[in-house]
């Protein structure tokens, strides 16, 4: 990796670009791809450049997201590019690599437009990489062995980071080599497993949460999987499987889901007054659809949740609930007490929830 | 007759004394389930309610008990491990119904479990149940029905929603089974509509897929040149956004590739019968049996 370092105002950036004292890269921070293309990265020659162009990618906004802290890395001179990258893959069910020479563009329209230029290799991860298929992958990139050698290297590093954050994925993009034949990395990311940040906090630590939707995050904090879309129909459904086939039959009836939103299997009360506060916040949805088929989730529990949450706040627009299975006939009778009614039949309430918002919009 | 699970079924619980293990032991026992042992570390030589043994180790339930097929319900972070040491015990069938398992230790164990020939059901998914004879997980026995449809499905509660549709039409089912919505698992849609296509007691299959991946396509040509019998298929996601996990972790069209749209062409291909809903699974079943 080259020299460097973060900062997040002008006058750091020109002091790291003196201290350099040479051409600099002032890159965004942000985590999101395409920072190039959004005016996120700049040459400068010297520090009073330097300090001039951190002041125009400061405060920027890329895809939505305000950019605080720039690295500020000596500008390399670039003889080749290559990309060097490792996901998880479901088909061999491994880690695999995959280089290019074709290195400093879009790796996915190379692979689309011209497969045959990226070099693959499965790793079994109970093994990891080899020094022999680091040294295969580096040699198909650079016919130069010293420089082969390096890559490799870098390579070996790259799978120690992947396996040891619990990656999905990393990627070197570009790798680069100087006219003095170095090899470097100059611009790297790195995505980690969900499923890892509850064993390893650390990992969640530099997680952005400016980077969500306030809604989305809400939702993480209460333990719901919440996605916001675009229509009228807030849904509440028990399970990913039903909550996705719940707004494809709200799509087949006419209407737009305004979300997706798992409430999860063991569904205590609580769990749905937060579910409803996130999805009235929301002002584009006029009808909210409950669906839940109780298995695990008992459908008193969500039943209880739906009557506390209008005891805690006003909901302003109708509400279509569709409970069966586990303790249905105890949750008929909780909102039937202050006066609500549910259905036990999902394209029944579907259609319902529907026609409601479309009433209303 | 059934797949994975029948009469001769003897089911040891990994984390029995866990909130999920001991609460779905009750019901699975409850179901006529023949569940032989239980496996809580540490408290070896107890019994669960009074009636089933408790081990250190599978080994123990293996060898004392007569276990031949295991359910584990651990926390993410322990389940990888408990998995191993049902394969290495030599427990042959092994469902995992934890969600949350880091994927990197799914990409560990599969091979360890595969070497070791046993075949492992999940993770993150429902398990399994043969109606009238065994359930083995989470999926709730009244609303099933004994009969002669194989069910295939990568969700919980979607599946329940299509097996209630069928039960209530009095179409009854051999064997329901849930491979889980995790992109790394250890049986896909292929080894089991393999089961349906052998087992005398299925005449037609459903298919429960979603959007991501490529199981559903490769599933579907499996079915073109290796099924016999009718497959009616329904594809959740339809309306997801792509680049956005959907609940389920395997649950993501990454780039364009993953779509409801692909693997809905996919089952037209291989002649599946589409369900537009989920209650089309009648109509869709009733007219392949019928044909």
């Amino acid at each position: 990796m080259p020299d460097g370092d973060v900062a997040s105002t002008p006058d750091e950036v020109e002091a790291i670009a003196r201290r350099l004292d040479r051409p600099v890269v002032v890159k965004a921070q942000v985590h999101v791809g395409g920072r190039g293309k959004a005016g996120g990265v700049k040459l400068a020659k010297n520090s009073a450049e330097a300090r001039e162009v951190a002041g125009r990618i400061l405060g920027m906004a890329i895809k939505g997201l305000v950019v605080t802290r720039v690295l500020v890395v000596p500008a390399e001179d670039i003889v080749s590019e290559s990309y060097v990258g490792l996901i998880m893959d479901r088909e061999t069910q491994r880690p695999v690599f995959m280089v290019s020479a074709a290195g400093g563009v879009d790796i996915e329209e190379v692979a689309a437009a011209t497969p045959e230029k990226i070099m693959r290799i499965a790793v079994d991860p109970r093994y990891g990489l080899f020094g022999h298929q680091a040294l295969g992958l580096a040699l198909s990139l650079y016919p130069d062995f010293s420089q082969a050698r390096a890559a490799a290297k870098i390579m070996q590093q790259l799978y120690q980071v992947f396996a040891g954050n619990g990656a999905s994925l990393v990627e070197i993009n570009p790798l680069i080599t100087t006219p003095l034949g170095q090899v470097l990395a100059l611009d790297a990311k790195l995505s980690v497993d969900d499923n890892e940040l509850d064993r390893r906090p650390d990992l969640a630590a530099p997680r952005d949460d400016s980077a969500e939707a306030p809604s989305e995050v809400a939702a993480r904090l209460a333990g719901l999987t919440f996605i916001k879309l675009d229509g009228n129909v807030g849904c509440v459904v028990n399970g990913a499987g039903l909550a996705m086939a719940t707004m494809d039959l709200v799509k087949y009836y006419g209407g737009e889901p305004a979300n997706f939103l798992d409430i999860g299997g063991s569904s205590n009360p609580e769990k749905v007054v937060a579910a409803l506060k996130i999805i009235t916040a929301d002002p584009a949805v006029k009808a909210i659809l409950f669906n839940i088929f109780g298995g695990i989730t008992r459908t008193d529990d969500v039943a209880n949740g739906i009557v506390e949450a209008t005891r805690q706040f006003k909901v302003s627009v109708p509400v279509v609930i569709r409970l069966t299975g586990t303790n249905e006939e105890k949750a008929f009778e909780i909102l039937q007490a202050v006066g609500m009614r549910a259905l036990s039949d999902m394209d029944e309430a579907v259609k319902q929830a529907v026609e409601l918002a479309k009433g209303a919009a | 007759m059934s797949i994975f699970v029948d009469a001769s079924t003897r089911l040891v619980v990994q984390g029995i004394t866990g909130r999920d293990g001991s609460f779905h032991t009750r019901q699975m026992i409850a179901y006529g389930t023949c569940v032989v042992a239980g496996v809580t570390p540490g408290k070896g030589g107890q019994t669960f309610d009074g009636t089933v043994p408790i081990f250190h180790t599978v080994t123990d339930a293996v060898r004392n008990a007569g276990a031949n097929t295991s359910v584990i319900y651990v926390p993410p972070a322990l389940a990888a491990g408990a998995i191993a040491e049902a394969a290495d015990a030599g427990i042959r069938f092994i469902v995992c119904i934890t969600e949350g398992i880091p994927v990197l230790d799914m990409a560990r164990v599969i091979p360890f479990v595969r070497e070791r020939g046993s075949r492992l059901l999940g993770p993150n998914c429902p398990g399994l149940i043969t109606p009238g004879v065994a359930k083995v997980g989470i999926i709730p026995g009244q609303i099933c029905k004994a009969g002669r449809v194989g069910l295939v499905s990568r969700s919980g509660t979607l599946t329940y929603e299509v097996v209630n549709h069928l039960t209530r039409q009095g179409i009854g089912q051999s064997t329901c089974v849930g491979i889980g919505g995790d992109p790394l698992i250890g049986t896909n849609f292929i080894d089991v509509l393999g089961g349906f296509q052998d087992d005398p007691a299925t005449d037609a299959i459903v298919m429960l897929g979603e959007i991501g991946g490529t199981d559903e396509q490769k599933a579907a040509a499996f079915v073109r040149s290796s099924v016999t019998k009718p497959v009616v298929g329904f594809i959740a996601g339809q309306t997801a956004p792509k680049g956005r996990r959907m609940g389920h972790a395997g649950a993501i069209i990454s780039g364009s590739s993953g779509t409801a749209e692909e693997k809905i062409l996919a089952f037209e291909a291989a002649g599946i019968g589409i369900m537009r809903r989920p209650v089309d699974v009648v109509a869709e079943i009733r007219a392949r049996l019928k044909a």
